[in-house]
């Protein structure tokens, strides 16, 4: 009896003890992106340390998967289908979320320092993007093919460029200190980008850390967005004009040019 | 040099974009067509979304035609009246084609029907004004006059009217006819309609090209200066930016285009305009036969 309390509170106390003997500290060099009118592509610095109380565990190495995930939006699929001898867009598939950015860096190939079940957990990988893409309703004529459509939608994003792996991308110095760099392509879209930090032993999570980058568009782009959807009438009338008195300027300046 | 499009959410090259904007309204000012059959498919090539594509397309439309109608204006080539009449017929036609357009979303094969649309009118209207203008310029070559006036069933209609500038005294039927089937066509291919309307002018209503470019033109105007509104209230897809940059391209061209016409023969005009629908129209038919490398295609919800 008295044995079994001494495992018990031994038990207890190194649960906790075991949980945070690796924590991750993290930093990103901003966590705000401005999008401005010359906004061509970014790149963002992440970088972090391993805090531990005790020596560095012998066996698996340390491995750090870091990812990067943009706002999700719904997406509409659509499959080209010969009817008549042409080709044309079949049905399109409605998907209710696709990240408009997904980024992944890793220390190893992913398999190699993320089991699938982990992988599926987190929804971290490409491959495991499954879990990231959302379909709510299946349609009916969907059936077997639903693979085959969100495996689409991640590689037209990879084509894209907006989905992608670097496999090596980060670097561990004395298995503690980390760093990696993500691009942020030019076609970013507006919204808060979720970064995860995965420390990972022997293809297990053994902490993470979540932090959020705030992408804003700023200045002119900014006035432009809110006046296309918030004063919508208003903002076309703007665009005739403006393309009115564009017109007459071309053809002023040409007859005082070239008379 | 890229600049950021706040709607299409996309950066593209300011270069590239100024180019494509000035190429078309060269097209515009020369042959009075507005050039939305050429800028909607090129800036979805260079990757703006479609939606956005095709709203910010009808207002770079409604600046190079605004452009090319004042130029034309100065010069006495626009006939206000027949302008009238075919943009009344023009409002109808597009009534009654949006309502077919919804028909045809509900019976499936919208696109298909689109499809087919596009190749089959620019094929056949661009082979009919290749053959015609071919003809016609063997015979100034030749030096036999031409028939000014032919006399067909479109000339024995009620309801006459005199329009000065086209020199023709003809019922207004035939001309708002045409505006309607243009505007029919144009709600459902989603097109301005000039490459249509411009041939039609010509060879149904028997108007001298001179004054065909500026009153197409003229009912082109209004035509993207409606529609660009439309898109920019009920899908707020016109992107501001994109459309400034290719407006300053666009009526620099369309102004190029509207002062090199006159120096162009008309037969040789009608020539250039044809071969430019029949290299489109091929390039569509070739899509529509080809297996594409790529099945599928990713579009926003809108």
């Amino acid at each position: 009896m008295r044995a079994a309390g001494l495992v018990l509170a031994a038990a207890l106390m190194l649960l906790p003890l075991r949980a945070a003997a690796e924590q991750v500290v993290a930093g990103l060099s901003q966590t705000r992106v401005s999008i401005t009118t010359w906004f061509s592509g970014s790149e963002i610095f992440i970088y972090g340390a391993v805090k531990r109380e005790a020596p560095i565990p012998q066996g698996a190495p340390l491995d750090v998967v870091i990812a990067v995930t943009g706002p999700s939006a719904p997406v509409i699929v659509r499959r080209k289908t010969r009817e008549f001898g042409v080709w044309v867009n079949g049905p399109g598939l409605f998907v209710d979320a696709a990240p408009s950015f997904y980024a992944v860096s890793t220390t190893r190939p992913l398999e190699d320092v993320l089991s699938a079940t982990a992988d599926l957990r987190y929804g971290v990988g490409l491959k495991g993007l499954g879990q990231v893409i959302r379909l709510v309703d299946a349609p009916r004529w969907l059936g077997e093919q639903r693979d085959e459509y969100l495996d689409a939608v991640v590689r037209l994003q990879r084509n894209r460029g907006v989905y992608y792996e670097q496999i090596g991308g980060v670097t561990v110095a004395e298995e503690t200190l980390f760093q990696t760099r993500l691009q942020l392509p030019a076609q970013l879209v507006e919204g808060d980008y979720r970064a995860r930090i995965f420390l990972t032993r022997d293809r297990e999570v053994i902490d993470s850390f979540e932090t959020s980058i705030a992408v804003r568009k700023v200045g002119l782009e900014h006035w432009v967005d809110e006046m296309a959807h918030k004063r919508s009438a208003l903002y076309g009338v703007l665009s005739v004009v403006v393309a009115l008195v564009a017109g007459w300027a071309a053809s002023a300046l040409f007859r005082v040019a070239f008379p | 040099m890229n600049i950021y499009l706040p709607i299409a959410e996309v950066s593209v090259n300011v270069f590239l974009l100024l180019g494509l904007g000035g190429g078309v309204g060269v097209l515009s000012g020369l042959f009075g067509v507005g050039g939305g059959f050429l800028i909607t498919p090129l800036l979805i090539f260079i990757g703006i979304p479609p939606a956005v594509a095709v709203a910010t397309g009808t207002n770079q439309v409604a600046a190079a035609s605004f452009s090319g109608v004042l130029t034309h204006w100065r010069r006495r080539t626009v006939d206000i009246r027949m302008g009238l009449v075919l943009l009344a017929g023009g409002i109808v036609g597009s009534g009654i084609g949006v309502q077919l357009f919804a028909w045809l979303r509900r019976l499936g094969h919208v696109e298909i029907f689109v499809s087919l649309c596009y190749v089959v009118f620019l094929g056949i209207v661009g082979a009919l004004m290749l053959a015609e203008s071919i003809q016609a310029r063997r015979r100034t070559r030749r030096g036999t006059a031409r028939r000014v006036r032919r006399h067909h069933w479109v000339h024995g209609l009620p309801l006459k009217m005199r329009f000065r500038q086209s020199n023709l005294y003809i019922s207004a039927i035939p001309p708002f006819a045409v505006g309607m089937l243009v505007g029919v066509l144009a709600a459902v291919m989603g097109v301005g309609g000039g490459f249509i309307m411009v041939p039609a002018m010509i060879y149904i209503l028997g108007m001298a090209t001179s004054v065909v470019v500026g009153t197409s033109l003229f009912q082109i105007l209004f035509v993207a200066a409606f529609t660009t509104m439309l898109h920019a209230v009920m899908n707020q897809t016109v992107d501001a930016l994109l459309a400034i940059v290719l407006i300053v391209g666009g009526v620099l061209g369309a102004q190029v285009g509207a002062r090199l016409s006159p120096r162009l023969r008309a037969e040789e005009l009608r020539i250039a305009l044809s071969v430019l629908v029949l290299i489109v129209c091929l390039k569509l038919a070739v899509d529509l036969v080809r297996t594409p490398d790529e099945l599928f295609s990713l579009a926003g919800p809108r």
